[in-house]
């Protein structure tokens, strides 16, 4: 079942562009080396050999000395754009702006908003202000459950037909293993990806952060990692029996990666992400009780973190998602405890996991790459890539610019990101979106300028 | 020392000199006017977001027996129970300027926060399950006073240590004086990872007689609610400190208020080995040397200050990944 167009973004007038000498990195194409690049129309007209192309009267010229690194733009499969109903925390325009700056070309929005996405008159006026107001593609999921609440569908097909990519309930668990049957049922005359929240609340409830020895020496209700990994177990279970189509979210811990990578071996129709906090942070960052360490699932500890890096590289897991989360300051500046969960990601993202997998060589660069655009795929989307005649979906970045998280304030209406002044290196120039400018750095502006 | 929000500050010295100062302070409490003026014109604000009789009358008291302004502040009945949030309700009473917030929340890390908000000294009186560091300074001190040496002791922190902030902290402080600690109770009331803090771990009280002190903890009746055991019943014939539990060289501590026939027989809170009242009796001897230690003698101009989180020269890069 395909109904409209998966993606939406506000039309912005297409670039005349030529990128002269960059290092042009695309792990799908398969291509590392220096380019020239000409955008033009909102596709990539020609990639040649470095100096090889000369700037036209109308078209900008940036030099990339053959230092500037061209990347197919991100994807992210997850992130939560409040709109509607909790704008003061972030809205279409600044939500992806944040993405935007942080490289992404595509974004997937979450249905946990203020009413629930989980009817097509509201899918459709969400959708109609992202062609208005968004930066860069949208595609949103709708709830599987009405409001969220675990007990009915939604009318999925319908759904569908109005453009959802799939379904989530996420920031909530599908508790109930029957009903979350019936959806993977219903899956097959709707299509679409289940994304899976996986979090047992009998298991959770009462926690804020990781149980571990960090939690007991601070007194904090613990979430042990079993609340995730016996629900991915379970719901792989029954995707494997229903040979239905699931995505598990934000995994956090090393038994969920192996439940995933069990499921896969089975032959089991399942994907999974992980997020860069929890690949980069553990329950040693909550130890000062910053709010912005506090998130869903929480940060786990340095065995869990490594576990998933490793899935991450072998491909168990199979891309990265933010789960950008934004919450205002003042829902954020209050005990520990209080605080609402989640961190901001989208403009952070690719430098954070650049500075801590990449630079120490425990990742490589084009493994990076291939996880950040990975989520497309998932979702039946296509996957940005470098190739003439491909739409022009590109981030330029200087991996030699060094810069402090934050230190020029957000682009997101939210500033509880877990990275905040954090030395990253890894700064991304400019975001071209279908050709257009979504994103440009103001040294690059002034450079475009000159 | 500027606040007290975590026994983890104190090393065994400054603990010391506390407990020091405190001595000299008992003697005042046995005069006619229990009063001292160190502390005249200054004023100490009690901040309680939970119910608290004998903390709260405790600070109280050790504030006017130094000759300071109390001002307590309830959250009940007050502008917290219309939507007021913490930092709002501290900007508004820092206003009247109190030298030192006396503040009690159900939020670990609360006094921390609220020490960056304002100018005054912060004393954290309960911070969620996290910590209670006068009530392991009074502990200490009522240790000292009757045993002499804490060093080399063995001390049993018996019951709830899940829900108790006086365990973290005495688990802490204890060892801090040279004490051996063990703690025990049921093993759902045992946090995973407690061990890390450097105590011992057992869910039976065989090895009971083995202990010098024996610290039971309050046993709180809504955790019935919530199944963390079956039964107080089957709770208490498990872990209940009585008669034939406690041995005659044993000093049985408690926090208060005890649960009698739960945590402890009636029988040995009214033993001799018994120092629950001379606990509660520290506790305001304990919290005028905590008083004075931070607001006695200059100060410096206290500088209105909303510390920026984010001082980039002290931030690390993110951690390499170490892979195995």
């Amino acid at each position: 079942m395909s109904g409209r167009e998966p993606l939406v973004h506000a039309p912005r007038p297409p670039l005349a562009l030529l990128l002269r000498d960059v290092r042009a990195l695309d792990p799908r194409s398969g291509i590392d080396a220096r380019h020239d690049i000409r955008v033009r129309a909102g596709t990539i007209a020609e990639l040649a050999a470095p100096g090889t192309l000369a700037p036209d009267a109308e078209e900008e010229l940036i030099e990339g000395e053959g230092r500037l690194l061209a990347l197919p733009a991100f994807f992210d499969p997850h992130v939560h754009l409040r709109t509607p109903g909790q704008e003061h925390k972030e809205d279409l325009d600044s939500g992806t702006r944040a993405a935007a700056a942080g490289g992404f070309a595509g974004v997937i929005a979450m249905p946990n908003t203020d009413p629930v996405l989980d009817s097509a008159p509201l899918l459709r006026s969400v959708r109609d202000a992202a062609a208005r107001e968004a930066h860069v593609a949208v595609g949103f999921l709708a709830a599987i459950t009405r409001g969220l609440e675990g007990e009915q569908l939604t009318e999925m097909a319908e759904l569908r037909l109005q453009g959802a990519l799939g379904f989530s309930d996420d920031g909530r668990p599908v508790q109930s293993a029957g009903m979350l049957r019936k959806a993977l049922q219903y899956q097959r005359l709707c299509g679409g990806v289940l994304a899976l929240h996986e979090e047992d609340p009998t298991l959770s409830r009462g926690g804020s952060m990781h149980e571990g020895t960090v939690s007991a020496a601070l007194g904090i209700g613990g979430i042990p990692t079993v609340a995730e990994s016996t629900m991915v177990a379970r719901d792989a279970a029954l995707a494997g029996y229903e040979d239905a189509r699931v995505h598990f979210q934000h995994l956090s811990c090393a038994a969920s990666v192996d439940a995933v990578a069990d499921a896969k071996a089975r032959g089991f129709r399942v994907s999974a992400e992980v997020t860069p906090h929890h690949l980069l942070l553990t329950d040693e960052d909550v130890r000062g009780l910053d709010t912005r360490m506090k998130m869903h699932p929480p940060l786990t500890d340095e065995a869990d973190r490594v576990a998933l890096i490793e899935g991450l590289r072998a491909g168990t897991i199979d891309c990265v998602a933010t789960d950008h989360a934004p919450h205002a300051r003042d829902e954020k500046e209050v005990p520990f405890e209080q605080a609402p969960m989640g961190t901001t990601g989208l403009e952070t993202a690719f430098a954070a996991l650049y500075s801590g997998l990449v630079l120490p060589g425990t990742l490589t660069l084009e493994l990076l790459v291939a996880r950040m655009t990975a989520g497309a795929g998932l979702f039946g989307l296509a996957t940005p890539t470098i190739a003439p005649g491909a739409q022009a979906d590109l981030a330029l970045i200087d991996l030699d610019a060094e810069f402090i998280a934050g230190e020029h304030g957000w682009q997101s209406r939210s500033e509880n990101c877990c990275f905040a002044a954090r030395r990253l290196r890894g700064r991304v120039l400019l975001t071209l979106v279908a050709g257009a400018e979504a994103h440009r750095d103001r040294a690059t502006a002034a450079a475009g300028a000159a | 020392m500027r606040h007290l929000l975590s026994i983890e500050d104190l090393d065994r010295d400054a603990i010391e000199r506390i407990v020091a100062q405190a001595e000299r302070f008992a003697e005042v409490s046995d005069r006619e006017i229990k009063k001292v003026p160190a502390l005249r014109g200054r004023m100490v604000l009690n901040l309680f977001y939970e119910a608290s009789t004998r903390t709260r009358s405790s600070f109280e008291l050790a504030a006017k027996r130094l000759s300071a302004d109390v001002v307590n502040f309830a959250a009940s009945g007050s502008s917290v129970e219309k939507g007021e949030s913490l930092k709002d309700t501290v900007l508004t009473l820092s206003a009247h300027k109190p030298d030192a917030i006396v503040l009690r929340t159900p939020w670990a890390g609360a006094s921390e926060l609220v020490s960056r908000w304002c100018a005054a000294a912060i004393v954290n009186a309960g911070d969620g399950k996290h910590e209670h560091p006068t009530q392991a300074l009074l502990d200490v001190y009522t240790l000292r006073r009757r045993v002499g040496r804490i060093d080399g002791a063995s001390i049993w922190i018996v019951g709830d240590v899940a829900h108790s902030r006086v365990a973290r902290s005495n688990i802490i402080a204890f060892q801090r004086m040279g004490a051996k600690v063990t703690v025990a109770g049921p093993p759902t009331l045992i946090p995973r990872g407690i061990e890390q803090l450097g105590c011992d771990v057992r869910f039976t009280l065989d090895e009971l007689p083995g202990a010098d002190i024996v610290y039971a903890l309050r046993m709180q009746r809504e955790r019935m609610s919530e199944t963390w055991v079956p039964s107080l019943r089957e709770y208490a014939s498990w872990y209940q400190i009585n008669g034939s539990r406690l041995g005659a060289h044993q000093v049985l501590m408690h926090p208060g208020p005890v649960n009698r026939g739960v945590e402890l027989s009636g029988e040995v809170v009214d033993s001799p080995q018994a120092v629950i009242t001379a606990q509660v009796e520290a506790g305001v001897v304990v919290r005028m040397a905590v008083l004075y230690e931070l607001l006695a003698g200059a100060r410096d101009a206290a500088p209105a200050r909303e510390q920026p989180r984010d001082a980039p020269a002290e931030v690390p890069a993110v951690g390499a990944g170490q892979l195995a």
